[in-house]
């Protein structure tokens, strides 16, 4: 039960990050930080006490396995983060081309 | 089997265009017209033949329910052909107005890579196939709002997406917590599951699921991002985002969740109906002091959301019909709309209506069209707004909630308001304008087109026409877990 409260803390200090930061570097990591903990979830629902991978092979007797499925999400979801983040980047490289700072109150020509 | 080609066309000319594309735009621009106005015959064809069948594709030959399936309805149908209309009439818009910003196959790539997240998202049957088609159409969003290279544009388009993966990780997290009760990701397999799940985890899931989609489909405490990224972008992509992306991602994704696979929980409706008013009246409040065109114009996408969902809120068949009609009109004439910003920008070299005037001797085209859609946003009788906000109207007396109906009759009032000043500044003003640009007839070609549907859909709701495309749709989403379920059987 512990483990699980400490990634829903995770989970809340990513969200934390990205609310209340004014870097724009910083958001990206606490992005960063917010898919990380959602994949550190997902694994940990995939996790069974005293299991093995789930791999058959000769000479191994079938016991308790953990869940594969969650596994094949997590590495689907870091390829979209990567990508996700990859964008995040390049905007934030072309903003500083463009405005000569990181922070977010400083980058404001639309409102209304 | 036509499904999986509603991924594999789209998919596949992005990625021929950026091969053999180079220097010669041509071949993107008419590659991309080809592969649009293919899935348009392919979608009509598909809705036309199909009337209240369910047709399933089984990738890999993975059998139900282990496998990824797509999941093809009358719903679904409908959807893609609203898909199809408008990003065929944005790439006949786009051939002028994006030949002078940047290198065009690159525009045409990404575009066609949001016309497959888009597909993908709305036949899929499966939850975190749903989820990478989301995040596929978003990434080609984010790009293609920053496409203008100017400084306002990356401001928007960083907005957009640091949004845009929040509201994603909350999806994911919903989709974890999902899975770990129901041990599955099918949406026919959870809706079986998911009648024994105890009241409060489907508290917790129905609300990941609502803030996660939410904010994509901008109602109104998740709305900040949304006049920011659809004003900025190119008026093509405007109307691609305000048009259908808001509803695919948004509208579309809740309809399936809440009343296909969770059977439609009276706690969500009535934050259905709650939303959507106040999406409704906050949203044409916020438009109303807009003097930027465009601005204006994504605000209001903001409200007639707010009617969608108000339709679907009250859950009644009546609702329903009234929800899933605005949806198709609302995608009309909120792209044209953008597409006559985008004519007057092209034109004028500005979009502050302040600036604006007398435009109606110089683009009679335009200002004819943009009437069309202002009398139909607003909801003047002969055009396709009008019905749709009536049925909403009346379904909401029907269904006992006379107040949300009269929040509605104001929010039309104040959408009337706001686009006659629009017409008064804008078209028919007494400065005098500059021309600085030219509309080809390609772009008039595209508004002319969606002004004619804005007359010719409100045909939609008379008895004999309403039976064979209304219909089939909304007793897709009445039928609630029954309809997603019938594909288990076989």
């Amino acid at each position: 039960m512990i483990v699980y409260i400490l990634c829903f803390a995770l989970i809340l200090i990513g969200l934390y990050g990205v609310l209340t930061k004014r870097d724009l570097i910083k958001i990206i990591l606490s992005l960063g930080i917010l898919g990380y903990s959602v994949h550190l979830l997902l694994i940990l629902i995939a996790y069974r006490k005293e299991s093995l991978y789930p791999i058959l092979s000769e000479g191994k007797k079938v016991v308790s396995m953990v869940d594969p499925l969650p596994q094949a999400l997590v590495l689907t979801s870091i390829v979209i983060e990567l990508g996700t983040t990859a964008v995040l980047v390049a905007l934030a490289i072309r903003l500083f081309e463009k405005y000569k700072t990181y922070d977010i109150t400083e980058i404001r020509r639309l409102h209304g | 089997m036509i499904i999986p080609y509603f991924i594999i066309i789209p998919l596949l000319a992005a990625f021929i265009i950026s091969l053999i594309a180079g220097d010669k735009d041509e071949w993107a621009v008419i590659l991309s017209t080809i592969a649009t106005s293919f899935l348009l015959i392919l979608s009509v064809f598909s809705f036309a033949t199909m009337q209240n069948e369910t047709i399933v594709y089984e990738m890999s030959a993975w059998k139900l329910p282990y496998g990824i399936v797509l999941v093809q309805d009358a719903l679904t149908s409908f959807m893609l052909i609203m898909v199809s209309l408008i990003s065929l009439t944005s790439i006949l818009f786009s051939v002028s107005y994006i030949r002078n910003i940047s290198e065009d196959w690159k525009y045409y790539s990404l575009f066609m890579l949001l016309v497959a997240g888009m597909n993908g998202v709305i036949i899929t049957g499966d939850l975190f196939n749903m989820f990478v088609f989301v995040e596929i159409s978003l990434l080609a969003a984010y790009s293609l709002v920053a496409f203008g290279n100017r400084a306002e544009e990356f401001e928007a388009s960083f907005k957009y997406a640091v949004m845009g993966s929040v509201s994603s990780t909350l999806v994911l997290i919903g989709i974890a917590v999902t899975y770990s009760v129901t041990s599955t990701l099918t949406f026919a397999q959870i809706s079986i599951e998911f009648q024994n799940v105890d009241h409060d985890m489907k508290m917790w899931i129905g609300g990941l699921f609502l803030a996660g989609f939410g904010l994509k489909a901008a109602a109104i405490p998740f709305h900040a991002w949304l006049p920011d990224a659809h004003s900025s972008a190119p008026a093509p992509i405007s109307s691609m985002l305000s048009g259908v992306l808001i509803k695919i991602l948004g509208v579309y994704a809740l309809i399936r969740l809440f009343f296909n696979v969770f059977n439609a929980p009276d706690f969500f409706l009535t934050l259905f109906l709650l939303l959507g008013s106040v999406s409704m009246i906050f949203g044409v409040f916020l438009a109303i002091g807009q003097w930027d065109m465009k601005r204006l114009l994504a605000y209001h996408s903001i409200s007639q959301m707010g009617y969608i969902l108000l339709g679907l809120g009250l859950g009644t068949p009546l609702g329903i019909l009234g929800g899933v009609f605005h949806l198709f009109n609302h995608a009309l004439f909120k792209s044209l709309l953008f597409y006559n910003a985008g004519a007057v920008e092209t034109v004028a070299g500005t979009r502050d209506l302040r600036k604006l005037g007398s435009l109606f001797k110089l683009i009679p085209i335009t200002s004819q069209t943009s009437m069309a859609a202002s009398l139909s946003i607003s909801g003047i009788p002969p055009f396709n707004g009008f019905f749709s906000k009536l049925i909403i109207i009346i379904a909401a007396v029907q269904a006992g909630q006379p107040v949300f109906a009269f929040i509605a009759v104001i929010g039309s009032i104040l959408t009337l308001a706001s686009f006659m000043k629009v017409q008064r500044y804008g078209f028919r003003g007494e400065k005098n304008v500059e021309i600085k640009g030219e509309i080809d007839w390609r772009m008039n070609l595209a508004m002319i087109t969606l002004a004619v549907l804005c007359l010719a859909s409100s045909l939609m709701i008379v008895p004999g026409i309403k039976e064979v495309t209304l219909d089939p749709v909304v007793s897709v989403i009445v039928g609630k877990v029954s309809s997603i379920q019938s594909i288990l059987g076989r």
